[in-house]
């Protein structure tokens, strides 16, 4: 998170006085301008502490809606520092929305709630609250809620100091909209705060990366792909940190990074399992338990991200996600799918983008869970323009953990996915895990013409998507993308449990491209879907803002209007993925739109809507037609945010 | 006047009707929110008529469903407490406390004190508004 406008300084009790005075305007007035986003369906408590937050001179948002409050967290990706909410609300568990808020955006969140028993309580630190405060809430207690703000980013740095550079880079793309802080005179500030208020090193290497607003390790949809390859390899329960970094090799990054990624994992597979029950088809649900349990073994996923790969024969990948779904395979496999699902939505948010390179692999990642069902051509199409993605989905190791990202993503994934597909080349194993897990989800792996697809369908879990939608798919390559766009889009509906990219799917090739035809008419272009994966300029940012939306029309639209960037940025991405998919893909955009309500559920796109409407995936949606690149882009987008996510 | 609208003031807390949350709002009350404390006291009870309503709904169904009782009751302790409406929260309290132990003719009586505070409170209220809008 991005303080922006807060700077340390002196203002209410206990806050960090930095050697400015309180008058001092460039000076720490942290934590004045905090901005906070307060969620409570109750009116009389929402305006008292929304009140009350203003007499802290904060910078208040209320809501008295949990689906609002997550589109505007959405919307303005980075435009909010922490966010507290009552755990019991009419339209959505309190807790859901923690675990959506910390896996997308990665907010401290605070709980607050008339009921102070301890189970409860409890429940709040499980789902990661940073604080719970029991009502009424006094005004005393809202006075130190930047303290969560501070630590976190503090955390942050450290990773990322001891990191080092590593997603350097990454970072500073990330956060482009971040600047609305006036980032860098904050930094400034902030770091000096910092500095005075933490020991002076702290500060000193985050200087180092001056240019970024925020020091911490950018889990790219590679890095995020050697992570969950590692962590498949020792084996869920045996993923320590120190093993996992020995295993990914990767300079820069430090054993805090891993765990905390490797927490944010957990979480999401926990999650994802728990999501999957509800709304998956089979395969995804057996994965409910110990979602990172099954991770370990990838085996069917490979298979199936290999299969995506086009190196196996689509059949085999049914089999393979039969069999994972039968959960016989693996319960990695399944819970992997489930997992996959929000690993997604998780991933590609914190795919940074940051630079195009890394979103192509991030969107990789997307793909591994999504392409299930992809269709060896589809998924051939996908690879290719995965691997210009950047090889994302390259570690098929990841694979479970694709799978389940595949899944959350599979609807809006399987576009990205496709897109990833394609481009990463090595990325398919990856994908294949996603995939496997996407397509499931999200059928849109059936669509996945590349390679991409394949791997995804390999996560049997996914297989119930996959299988199912390899069929309806099959034509339709694009209707992965398609699916995913509309998955992506309609995450939000999509999410709600059917994929609506099955909708599209069964449309059929040209029925998911009209629709994204139209949608393409909405041409959002901030969406860029460039970011997606082609350019990924500053798309790491644009992803996951573009994905907060969820506005499958957004992505939609800025698929649209990233086609042309697309094409241009992505060499292949989004037209590999879709070799024939142009049409297809038009159509999952158009399905997007409509997904909420067209779910092909038969498709067993389930995809779970679910974990999507936190991906915005909307941004693969699009992809279809826009053209195979900004499919892929916005898969690979995706796959970006959620690794995003995972970034943290 | 002006005494006496203090004494009625004071009297809440004296006898326990409305606690330190209270006095929290009426921190939060300034010029530029002139009548906060009163338009939040309205907004309370407005909101509170639905409150009770899905109460009174659910508790004419039979045989009861506590569970969903206690979850009703909760939002409406939540509401209450954040008013500082002491009194009334302690009876909220009391009517989970039944639902808990499935005691049906427990929670009739225990909605009913419910009730029956919130009145009295919204009473006492509604009288020392109209008393400060006169004074002031």
């Amino acid at each position: 998170m991005h303080l922006g406008t807060c700077q340390l300084t002196k203002s209410g009790s206990a806050m960090p006085t930095s050697s400015g005075s309180a008058g001092d305007a460039v000076s720490d007035q942290f934590p004045v301008g905090l901005r906070v986003l307060v969620v409570d369906d109750d009116p009389t408590c929402l305006m008292i502490l929304y009140k009350m937050l203003l007499s802290c001179r904060y910078n208040a948002t209320k809501c008295n809606r949990a689906d609002i409050a997550l589109s505007l967290l959405r919307e303005k990706k980075g435009g909010f520092d922490i966010v507290i909410s009552d755990v019991h609300m009419p339209d959505m568990d309190g807790f859901k929305l923690l675990e959506h808020i910390g896996l997308e955006m990665d907010l401290p969140v605070i709980m607050m709630s008339a009921d102070d028993s301890k189970n409860v309580v409890m429940k709040g630190v499980t789902h990661g609250a940073c604080d719970y405060l029991i009502k009424p809430v006094r005004i005393e207690a809202l006075k130190n809620i930047w303290q969560h703000v501070v630590r976190k980013k503090k955390h942050e740095y450290k990773d990322f100091e001891q990191s080092g550079s590593v997603e350097d880079g990454d970072r500073q793309q990330k956060t482009p909209d971040d600047v609305d802080y006036s980032s860098s005179a904050n930094e400034g500030s902030w770091r000096s705060s910092k500095r005075r208020k933490d020991e002076e090193d702290d500060t000193e290497d985050r200087d180092d990366t001056s240019s970024q607003k925020k020091p911490r390790v950018v889990w790219s949809v590679d890095l995020h792909k050697q992570f969950v390859a590692a962590v498949n390899q020792l084996g869920i329960d045996k993923a320590f940190p120190k093993k996992i970094l020995e295993l990914m090799n990767v300079p820069g990054i430090t054993r805090e990074n891993v765990a905390s990624h490797l927490q944010k994992y957990r979480i999401y597979l926990r999650r994802l399992s728990g999501q999957h029950q509800s709304g998956l088809s089979n395969s995804f649900m057996g994965s409910q338990e110990a979602p990172f349990g099954s991770m370990p073994s990838f085996s069917s996923l490979e298979l199936q991200a290999l299969a995506a790969s086009g190196q196996i024969p689509a059949q085999s990948l049914a089999t393979i996600q039969a069999a994972s779904h039968g959960r016989s395979a693996t319960k990695s496999a399944i819970s992997p799918l489930v997992d996959q699902r929000n690993l997604f939505s998780f991933e590609s948010p914190k795919l940074h983008f940051g630079e195009g390179q890394r979103n192509n692999s991030t969107q990789m990642n997307f793909l591994h869970g999504i392409p299930t069902n992809m269709e060896p051509k589809q998924l051939v199409s996908l690879h290719q323009t995965a691997n210009s993605l950047g090889g994302m989905m390259q570690g098929t190791q990841s694979n479970p953990l694709m799978v389940q990202m595949a899944q959350p993503y599979s609807r809006a994934q399987n576009e990205s996915i496709s897109n990833y597909a394609s481009r990463f080349p090595s990325s398919i194993g990856l994908s294949n895990g996603i995939a496997s897990g996407v397509i499931g989800r999200s059928a849109l792996v059936d669509n996945v013409k590349g390679p991409v697809y394949n791997q995804v369908s390999q996560p049997s879990s996914i297989a119930d998507f996959s299988v199912s939608r390899s069929e309806d798919l099959s034509g339709t390559g694009f209707s992965i993308g398609g699916s995913l766009g509309s998955s992506l889009i309609s995450s939000k509906g999509v999410l709600q449990g059917e994929p609506s990219m099955e909708v599209k799917e069964s449309r059929g090739e040209g029925a998911s491209y009209d629709i994204f035809n139209d949608l393409h008419q909405q041409k959002s272009q901030d969406w860029s879907l460039r970011n997606v994966g082609l350019t990924y300029d500053t798309s790491q940012h644009m992803n996951m803002q573009e994905n907060t939306d969820a506005s499958s029309y957004l992505v939609q639209q800025s698929f649209m209007a990233n086609q042309d960037t697309a094409h241009s940025r992505n060499s292949s991405t989004g037209k590999e993925v879709f070799p024939g998919g142009d049409e297809r893909a038009q159509r999952n955009e158009p399905i997007i739109g409509q997904q909420p309500n067209a779910h092909h559920t038969d498709n067993s796109f389930r995809v779970k809507a679910e974990s999507f409407p936190e991906t915005s995936n909307q941004n693969t949606l699009l992809p279809g037609h826009y053209d195979q690149d900004d499919l892929m882009s916005a898969l690979f987008k995706q796959v970006s945010y959620f690794l995003a996510i995972f970034v943290i | 006047m002006r005494k006496q609208i203090a004494c009625l003031r004071n009297s809440f807390f004296d006898e326990g009707f409305l606690d330190e949350q209270f006095l929290q709002l009426e921190d939060l009350q300034d010029d530029a929110n002139p009548n906060f404390v009163e338009e939040i006291v309205t907004s309370f009870y407005g909101d509170s008529v639905r409150l009770l309503r899905n109460l009174e709904m659910a508790l004419e169904k039979r045989p009861f469903d506590f569970c969903k009782l206690e979850n009703y009751m909760h939002l409406f302790k939540g509401s209450s407490s954040s008013i500082g409406a002491i009194k009334v929260k302690r009876e909220c309290t009391r009517f989970q406390d039944y639902c808990k132990a499935g005691n049906a003719e427990g929670c009739i009586n225990s909605y009913q004190q419910v009730k029956q505070e919130h009145a009295i409170l919204r009473r006492k209220l509604e009288t020392y508004f109209k008393l400060a809008r006169q004074a002031a």
